[in-house]
């Protein structure tokens, strides 16, 4: 029965790297741009969270819905004015500048709201649970992880079923071609980019209400996300769903055995997963 | 006037000059055939008055307008489409969605003689396929389906870049037997032609190019089968 417990723990977890990872995910698939600052992106969004709940005197949730639409802008802005510019057939000037994007973003952050570690003020829903079957559930994973569900589910209607979906992908497989049926592949780009920051806001405010958290831990979720989209295949919003709860398992099984093993074990599963499958598990397209 | 005109339009690729001064004419409802020998400049005259390669605002002109700076994205919506070389189908999208992004830059209109079932009455065998992957139809079909794609914006200039290329003599005609449809459409049509005898069998009037000049222009009826020759190869001594 523990062992069950682990491993549900393990999936909800899972959740939570799924949701780091979907917007990464989400910028890769359609640009191929590889945003090594979107760890400390989430972190920022905690922090906005944080600013907005203690300034407007709201819960956090409804501190949610107000940064959304800032950090929306943000990634906009981001991708029209600087992103945009390191595109190409060369994927290092956007390495770089997203790699410099990362360090501006942790000092930035440093600057302005120290290294004290910080944590969203939680509810009364964030230590709840629910009991099935004589397994307890926290509420908080729970809905860490139908959010995941959520989100990912909602990409899917979007990439699959709208005409800016079709748009999307057709920018993905040609940016050229996509111009001569009246697409602005640049617009396209701010909009993924907009659209990955309303995740990474969503991330946040999970990031934020768990654990504590300071400017300097941006990386290491940049390193469980991009783990979660590799293990998922590359540009397959599902299969990163699947990333991250192998992941989140291998991370509390890990956990059970000794504490020690908890972040070693999830990066394990990872490099297991590459050995056995190098192109991930559900590979979208051979590209 | 003419409804689209280039007027000693130049085109470089980098330091690459690949247009010396080209000028053709294209009437309202004409069909014009451009043809000449690999790299005679014809696909960089497409990709140039569909803007994917920029020029001088009044090299090109389109319904009384200098259009030559206009980026592709925009060209589009003005009424110009192009069925691009090599088909150059979306892989992640099904034929109907290839068709259906075709009109993404300019919603279709009541009133529009292009809509999905005229695409699948001109090409009936893409009825059946619909959902299938663009890329996963042989090369006649995705041709169908690149032209059909072009068509969803109810263009008023059809530009064929070797839509016969790579394809079958009993495909291509399958092909062009398309053709006369789309003029009905009030399309006025710039076909890309390697194949000499196809392109004076469909143009009201064909344009020869070598270097990246116009070499010869005329009627089919006009031109004799050497001058064509010396217009595609060059003056033999």
């Amino acid at each position: 029965m523990i062992w069950v417990d682990t491993i549900l723990q393990g999936i909800l977890l899972g959740g939570l790297y799924a949701l780091f990872a979907a917007g990464l995910s989400l910028v890769f698939g359609i640009m191929r741009l590889v945003n090594l600052a979107h760890g400390d992106l989430i972190v920022m969004g905690a922090y906005l969270i944080l600013l907005l709940t203690t300034l407007l005197g709201v819960p956090p949730m409804i501190a949610v819905l107000c940064a959304a639409p800032v950090m929306f802008a943000l990634g906009w802005l981001m991708q029209k004015y600087l992103l945009n510019r390191t595109l190409g057939e060369d994927i290092l000037p956007s390495l770089l500048v997203t790699f410099g994007l990362s360090v501006v973003l942790q000092n930035a952050l440093l600057e302005g709201f120290s290294a004290d570690s910080q944590r969203l003020p939680p509810g009364a829903w964030s230590t709840a649970s629910v009991s099935l079957g004589g397994i307890n559930l926290g509420v908080m994973p729970l809905m860490t992880f139908a959010s995941a569900v959520l989100v990912i589910f909602a990409l899917n209607q979007l990439f699959y079923r709208t005409a800016i979906g079709r748009a999307f992908r057709a920018t993905s497989d040609d940016p050229t071609t996509a111009r001569l049926m009246g697409i602005k592949p640049n617009t396209i780009f701010a909009l993924a980019t907009g659209i990955a920051m309303l995740i990474v806001t969503i991330a946040a405010f999970y990031l934020g209400s768990r654990a504590n958290f300071d400017p300097s831990i941006g990386p290491a979720r940049l390193i469980y996300a991009f783990e979660a989209v590799i293990i998922g295949g590359l540009g397959s919003l599902w299969g990163t769903l699947a990333g991250g709860v192998i992941i989140g398992v291998a991370q509390t099984m890990g956990a059970a055995i000794d504490p020690e093993w908890q972040i070693l074990a999830g990066h394990i599963a990872f490099l297991v997963v590459l050995l056995i499958k190098p192109r991930g598990l559900f590979p979208r397209a051979l590209d | 006037m003419a409804l689209l005109s280039t007027h000693s339009l130049t085109a470089y690729y980098g330091d690459f000059q690949a247009l010396f001064g080209v000028d053709i004419a294209l009437e309202e409802s004409e069909t014009i055939a451009i043809i000449g020998a690999n790299g005679a400049g014809k696909s960089t005259l497409m990709r140039a008055i569909t803007g994917l390669l920029t020029s001088d605002a009044s090299g090109i002109q389109y319904d009384g307008q200098p259009i030559g700076d206009i980026p592709a994205e925009d060209i589009m919506k003005l009424g110009i489409a192009m069925v691009p070389e090599g088909r150059k189908l979306f892989p992640s999208l099904s034929v109907e969605e290839n068709l259906q992004i075709g009109y993404y830059g300019r919603k279709p209109q009541p009133g529009d003689y292009w809509q999905i079932d005229a695409i699948y009455d001109l090409f009936p065998a893409l009825k059946d396929l619909r959902r299938r992957p663009g890329t996963a139809l042989s090369g006649g079909q995705q041709q169908m389906v690149a032209i059909g794609r072009a068509l969803m914006s109810n263009p008023r200039v059809l530009l064929c870049d070797e839509i016969s290329l790579g394809l079958a003599p009993v495909i291509i005609r399958d092909i062009y037997k398309a053709l006369p449809r789309i003029q009905e459409s009030g399309a006025s049509t710039i076909i890309v032609e390697q194949d000499i005898g196809q392109a004076m069998k469909v143009a009201d009037r064909v344009y020869c190019m070598m270097e990246g000049r116009v070499t010869l222009s005329g009627t089919p009826e006009e031109l004799s089968r050497e001058a064509i020759h010396n217009a595609y190869f060059g003056e033999t001594e």
